[in-house]
């Protein structure tokens, strides 16, 4: 199918290290001054002596700014380490690859999670509401902090497209080119929907407790559910149908609605592993921010994107229900009513909405090619 | 790129497109003409192409592509926003000749059709004498997996402008040797018409 076989396992940018950048603070897009903000950051490759080749990626909702290589001491790679590093589509031996934790996350950047200097106290609740916005302003921040005036491009999938295209639309002298992969310009009532439903799941928990529970139990048990419903639309019937069948685990049963069927197994499994690294006030705001996301603001798309210089590469999958294909198409239309130079490829995959994070070797030919031409 | 390499209609759309035009091609496939006119003409080339393997090819050189179907229409593109519009060896593919016609004299200031000549002699041929469907010069497919949709003569297309009021500017008739001028309906392999509305 295609050419170009990519090394993919093989060439790891190797250990990394989280670095932070600390600012006073950002006005957001509700119009409140909040800080000062951290945000966790790594980068992989070198930046070149003009400042000329930095990729910002960007992460999705539950992603952090490991995205490449591995941490000291352990052997997990970075989320998407089969796109970044020597050799491969995000070409470490070329580029400078940065990647940051969002605002609101809880991976070293800040998020309801950290501690209010006001009150020295885990903000909780008292962390005001973001946007997809605020976290591309709040990348920006890191951008320039690094000494760059413009990026290469911007990629992410998900909820990184979501900012890549904020990065577009909001500083389009700063992008030579913007890459958004399985997203949409607006959330569907069918995600936002999706997103109450975890919501809710983690508000029941009752060690939720308005959000007041650092210190004490967690709601581990709304959160797994959140990330379980999750899970469901990330997958899609043919990869499940795959991956599980109606295959039943052996385990003896323990009681009456034990986890008998393989998926059931496996989205109780994720849901258990997604507590212990993530923080359910997080989910919240993130998921938050994620509903409100809409690009256009309520304008044309194509108006928004009027006179912008730089190129659009558009990714979908065929299977991706959770981001259909029509949400690229309205993008890439956008693109072409408002003279925006788009190309647009719907890969056929079956691993629905996770095809961003798998389909490594059609991704890599679509963007090691567009960005070779950038240059 | 020696001259010899190219293709002899892809020859004629080269001759036929002014120097740093806008060009949109309809089902451009890997992208081979339009590689060419950015090369050789400098011209601005986008193009619709509806196989997922041929996209690729068409990123690998350089060109901005969308994946689509060219029988859903242009109502992405503004009106006259390039200056050709190319349906080489697609028209013939779509389901709805007519309506794809009209979204590409919609968008382009000019467009320029090719497409194989079902009249050429060796088709009538094997018709007449065999009573077989034709397979023959640009009609290299069997009937069970010939991906055409319509079968048209270089007549048919003249007579189908002059109902649709389309106007011709300009018909090449090619064969495999080149331009074919002697009774080119029956003597040409594809027909390339420069049309606009």
């Amino acid at each position: 199918m295609i050419e170009e076989p990519n090394d993919s396992q093989k060439n790891s940018v190797g250990i990394v290290k989280a670095e932070y950048f600390t600012f006073d603070g950002l006005k957001l897009e509700s119009g409140e001054k909040f800080g000062p903000v951290t945000l966790a950051y790594e980068t992989y490759g070198v930046l070149d002596k003009k400042k000329s080749n930095a990729i910002l990626v960007l992460h999705s909702l539950s992603g952090d700014a490991h995205a490449a290589g591995a941490h000291e001491g352990q052997d997990n790679p970075g989320w998407w380490d089969a796109m970044i590093g020597p050799g491969k589509a995000f070409d470490t031996d070329k580029y400078y690859v940065i990647c940051s934790n969002v605002l609101g996350g809880c991976k070293g950047s800040t998020g309801p999670s950290s501690i209010n200097p006001k009150t020295n106290k885990p903000y909780a609740l008292d962390f005001p509401l973001i946007s997809i916005n605020d976290m591309a302003s709040a990348q920006k921040r890191l951008v320039e902090h690094l000494g760059i005036e413009k990026l290469l491009s911007v990629v992410g999938g998900s909820m990184g497209g979501m900012q890549a295209l904020s990065w577009l639309v909001r500083y389009p002298e700063k992008v030579r080119s913007a890459i958004p992969i399985a997203t949409t310009a607006r959330h569907s009532p069918q995600q936002i929907a999706f997103n109450e439903v975890g919501r809710q799941a983690i508000m029941a928990d009752p060690d939720w407790r308005s959000g007041n529970y650092y210190g004490g139990a967690s709601p581990d048990k709304g959160l797994a559910v959140a990330r379980m419903i999750g899970h469901i639309t990330y997958m899609s019937d043919t990869s499940m149908a795959e991956k599980f069948g109606r295959q039943k685990k052996d385990s003896a049963r323990e009681f009456k609605f034990t986890a008998d069927f393989e998926v059931e197994g496996y989205l109780r499994y994720r849901g258990d592993n997604f507590v212990k690294r993530f923080d359910a006030n997080s989910y919240l705001y993130i998921t938050k921010a994620l509903d409100n996301f809409d690009i256009s603001q309520g304008r044309q798309l194509a108006d928004v994107l009027q006179g912008i210089k730089a190129k659009v590469l558009v990714i979908a999958f065929k299977s991706d229900w959770l981001y259909p294909l029509y949400q690229s198409k309205e993008i890439l239309k956008a693109c072409k009513l408002s003279g925006v130079e788009a190309t647009y490829c719907a890969i056929n995959s079956t691993y629905g909405h996770d095809a961003f994070l798998l389909e490594i070797d059609e991704e890599t030919h679509l963007i090691g090619h567009f960005l070779k031409n950038l240059l | 790129m020696p001259n010899e390499n190219i293709k002899p209609d892809h020859k004629i759309i080269l001759q036929l497109i002014n120097p740093h035009s806008s060009v949109l091609d309809l089902g451009c496939g890997t992208g081979e003409l339009l590689h060419l006119l950015a090369q050789k003409k400098g011209a601005r080339v986008q193009g619709i192409e509806i196989d997922e393997q041929a996209i690729y090819k068409c990123v690998a050189k350089g060109l901005t592509v969308t994946q689509g179907d060219i029988d859903s229409g242009l109502a992405e593109y503004n009106s006259k926003s390039f200056d050709y519009v190319i349906l080489n060896q697609s028209l013939q593919q779509v389901r709805h000749v007519d309506s794809v016609l009209k979204d590409a004299l919609r968008v382009g200031k000019k467009v320029i059709v090719g497409f194989p000549n079902f009249a050429y002699y060796k088709a009538r041929w094997q018709m007449f004498f065999k009573g077989t469907a034709p397979v023959a010069g640009a009609l290299p497919f069997q009937w069970y997996e010939t991906p055409n949709l319509h079968f048209l003569s270089i007549s048919d297309f003249a007579n189908y402008c002059r109902v649709r009021k389309i106007n011709v500017e300009q018909v090449i008739c090619i064969g495999k040797d080149g331009r074919v001028w002697f009774f080119p309906n029956l003597f040409a392999q594809t027909g390339i018409f420069l049309i606009s509305e």
